[in-house]
């Protein structure tokens, strides 16, 4: 190995695929039973942190930073003046045994700018799995990026050797995808997620009939959205999240903010900050879609496009929904528990098995680690010490905000500054 | 009454046991190392007895199922100073009971069980995800670790079933001992290292290994996203003291 030319190479493809924020290695399935290397059968594990906090746990690099199209929202676009290489697919081969074997890593990340076409550039990716798979007798996790645009050949071949597949959609609306990537349709991105969800329910059929089926993308599919490159709603977002969990059973959607990387006009200028309040507010509002038994439109609707930047959405909706609470915890079902803010999942399964031994009071809940300071609003237990006062809406909250600290404290009263002085210039 | 144990699992489970046999009220179980003698309590020097341990360890099994008796051994795996006394405190509510307690989170020493188990699933987590092997000359991948617990017993078969095809080793320098797996069995081993195995010196490890080493922090390093940076949040998923551990943190 060439380790001078290899560590270029990897500086420049790593640095380029530092955007994608998918990092997930886990629901695979796939067993070490030949005393191979690697078994992904297990959670998912988080080797390191980066120092911005996000986790390590694939060998996340791009094939090459090549790229024939100029969308205006990505680093290696065409026009970007910046420095290219190529890896040669028997190196990220090496690279990921020798990063695997050594514990680093669970397993490879492989993205890649378009060269070429986008059936060559998917071919190549392809090939990384399949040497991975059937030469080096590899069970660790790989993730391959379906290129848009690529046959469905090529995509089943895809499904075949790797563990999940994805494509971003990146822009969350039409016209902002025409706007920042004119040589894009949508279309292209959804062939390939149609044929590889297709595939998986036929497989899927198939192993329930005859024990032997390959897998076939285990892992399943996600997609990513860049979050404030242009000007749509948390509502636009998050109902095409929830699209495509529904209409493609994605695994996961995820949200990035968008980090500023042009002068282009039409984009958000480059000293804007990261929107990372929001992309928090966004996951929160996926949480509750997935595991809280919330539909999107109880949180989102027409009345609210938008989330709340100062309070979390849970809270935000029991707080438009004071009918339905205070909730009696030694009683209540479990979906109504998931309800309460301030309860996450993990506490109401506490709740849930403690209760059978006895009714449980104030404090009880404060050991099993429930965050009282905004659930007691919103509950009762076997206690006569609860809230009697029929407080409004506006006064729970501003009774919580008081007694709360939360880690984007400054990021919203900032912007609360904001709008004081806008009122303060129209009075 | 003072039960001092040898501060083996089963030397614990055969100090209940004698709590039991002696019908003893208001007892301390405590390992012989950390015991100071005492003018004015009775104190019982328990001998380790596999045939009681087992008696013992069946009937937790019968009373809390696979759940809880797995609680039980993680949370003595803790070495919290302590920690045999809340567990008995457990075992009893567990004999006791008519149900099964293990989810009881209102019972004191069942609500602390389980966070104690908790704390003990994590650092037994960030060893299977903070191991660095570094190959040595005769092909061992080694690693050197010193987990805040004694869980090295938990991480045997993680790294048994990953790591099926290579000979492997991880040692804990706390504790001085390791497992070494031969391509066909988990064993745990003593052994003798130098003051300087934390350097990757090429006397044990080959050549490459500093340049594998160096590849993995320019990786590192390349996927930060410096507009992101958020040290406190980073420091809390890998804590300063795993740090000389990491060759992505010390190089």
């Amino acid at each position: 190995m060439n380790f001078d030319r290899i560590k270029e190479k990897l500086t420049i493809l790593a640095d380029a695929a530092k955007y994608d924020v998918s990092c997930s290695s886990s629901g695979s399935k796939r067993q070490n039973t030949t005393k191979g290397l690697g078994d992904s059968s297990g959670m998912g594990i988080c080797h390191s942190y980066t120092e911005d906090g996000r986790c390590i746990s694939l060998l996340k690099i791009l094939l090459t930073n090549h790229c024939i199209f100029d969308c205006a929202y990505c680093v290696t676009r065409k026009s970007n003046d910046i420095k290219r290489a190529a890896f040669k697919v028997q190196e990220v081969v090496d690279l990921t045994i020798n990063f695997y074997r050594r514990n680093y890593i669970e397993g490879l990340f492989l993205s890649s700018g378009i060269f070429k076409s986008p059936d060559a550039t998917m071919e190549r990716l392809v090939e990384v799995a399949k040497k991975l798979r059937l030469e080096e007798n590899f069970n660790g996790y790989i993730h391959l990026k379906s290129i848009p645009g690529a046959s469905d050949e090529l995509m089943h071949e895809a499904g075949l050797y790797a563990d999940r597949l994805s494509v971003n959609i990146e822009i969350p609306t039409k016209e902002g995808l025409k706007l920042l990537a004119p040589d894009k349709e949508r279309k292209d991105f959804l062939q390939p997620m149609k044929k590889v969800k297709n595939e998986i329910i036929k497989y899927k059929a198939e192993k329930k009939l005859i024990k032997s089926t390959p897998k076939f993308a285990p892992a399943g599919q996600s997609t990513q959205m860049i979050v404030g490159a242009t000007q749509e709603t948390d509502a636009q977002i998050m109902y095409t999240a929830a699209y495509f969990y529904k209409k493609y059973q994605m695994k996961r959607v995820y949200y990035s903010g968008y980090i500023p990387i042009s002068y282009d006009p039409r984009l958000p200028s480059i000293e804007t900050e990261v929107p990372m309040l929001r992309e928090n507010r966004l996951y929160q509002t996926d949480w509750l879609m997935r595991f809280y038994g919330f539909s999107i439109e109880e949180l989102l609707n027409k009345e609210h496009p938008n989330l709340d930047s100062d309070i979390d959405p849970k809270l935000s909706w029991a707080l438009r929904n004071l009918h339905l609470f205070p909730v009696d915890v030694n009683k209540a079902e479990k979906e109504m528990l998931a309800r309460i803010p301030g309860l996450g999942m993990k506490s109401v399964y506490k709740i849930l098995g403690a209760r059978k031994y006895r009714n449980l009071n104030w404090e009880h809940l404060k050991k099993i680690g429930v965050a009282l300071n905004r659930a007691r609003y919103f509950m009762v237990c076997n206690s006569s010490d609860y809230e009697k006062r029929d407080l409004s809406a506006a006064s729970i909250k501003s009774l919580i905000l008081q007694n709360s600290a939360s880690k984007f404290r400054n990021t919203y009263s900032n912007q609360l500054n904001l709008f004081d002085k806008a009122d303060a210039l129209i009075k | 009454m003072i039960f001092k144990y040898d501060g083996s699992f089963e030397g614990f489970l055969t100090a209940v046991f004698s709590v039991y046999e002696f019908k003893c009220e208001n007892v301390t179980i405590i390992k012989e190392t950390q015991h100071v003698e005492s003018l004015f309590e009775e104190t019982e020097v328990v001998i380790t007895s596999e045939e009681k341990a087992n008696r013992v360890w069946k009937k937790i099994q019968q009373k809390t199922g696979s759940k809880g008796s797995r609680q039980i051994y993680w949370a003595f795996l803790s070495e919290l100073s302590g920690v045999e006394n809340t567990l008995f405190q457990y075992i009893q509510h567990a004999i006791n009971s008519t149900k099964n307690i293990t989810t009881d989170y209102s019972n004191q020493a069942v609500l602390e069980v389980s966070q104690i188990v908790k704390k003990v699933g994590r650092e037994k987590h960030r060893m299977d995800a903070f191991v660095r092997f570094r190959k040595t000359k005769d092909n061992i991948y080694f690693a050197t670790i010193e987990p805040d617990f004694n869980v090295l017993p938990l991480n045997a078969k993680h790294f048994k079933n990953r790591y099926a095809d290579q000979h492997w080793c991880i040692y804990d320098l706390k504790r001085n001992y390791g497992i070494y797996y031969d391509l066909d069995s988990v064993e745990i081993i003593q052994l003798e290292l130098p003051n300087s195995i934390l350097n990757t010196s090429t006397d044990f490890f080959t050549a490459e290994e500093m340049q594998f080493q160096q590849l993995w922090k320019n990786y590192f390093d390349s996927t930060n996203i410096k507009s992101r940076k958020n040290t406190k949040l980073h420091q809390q998923h890998v804590p300063k003291r795993y740090w000389k551990y990491l060759s992505e943190k010390y190089l």
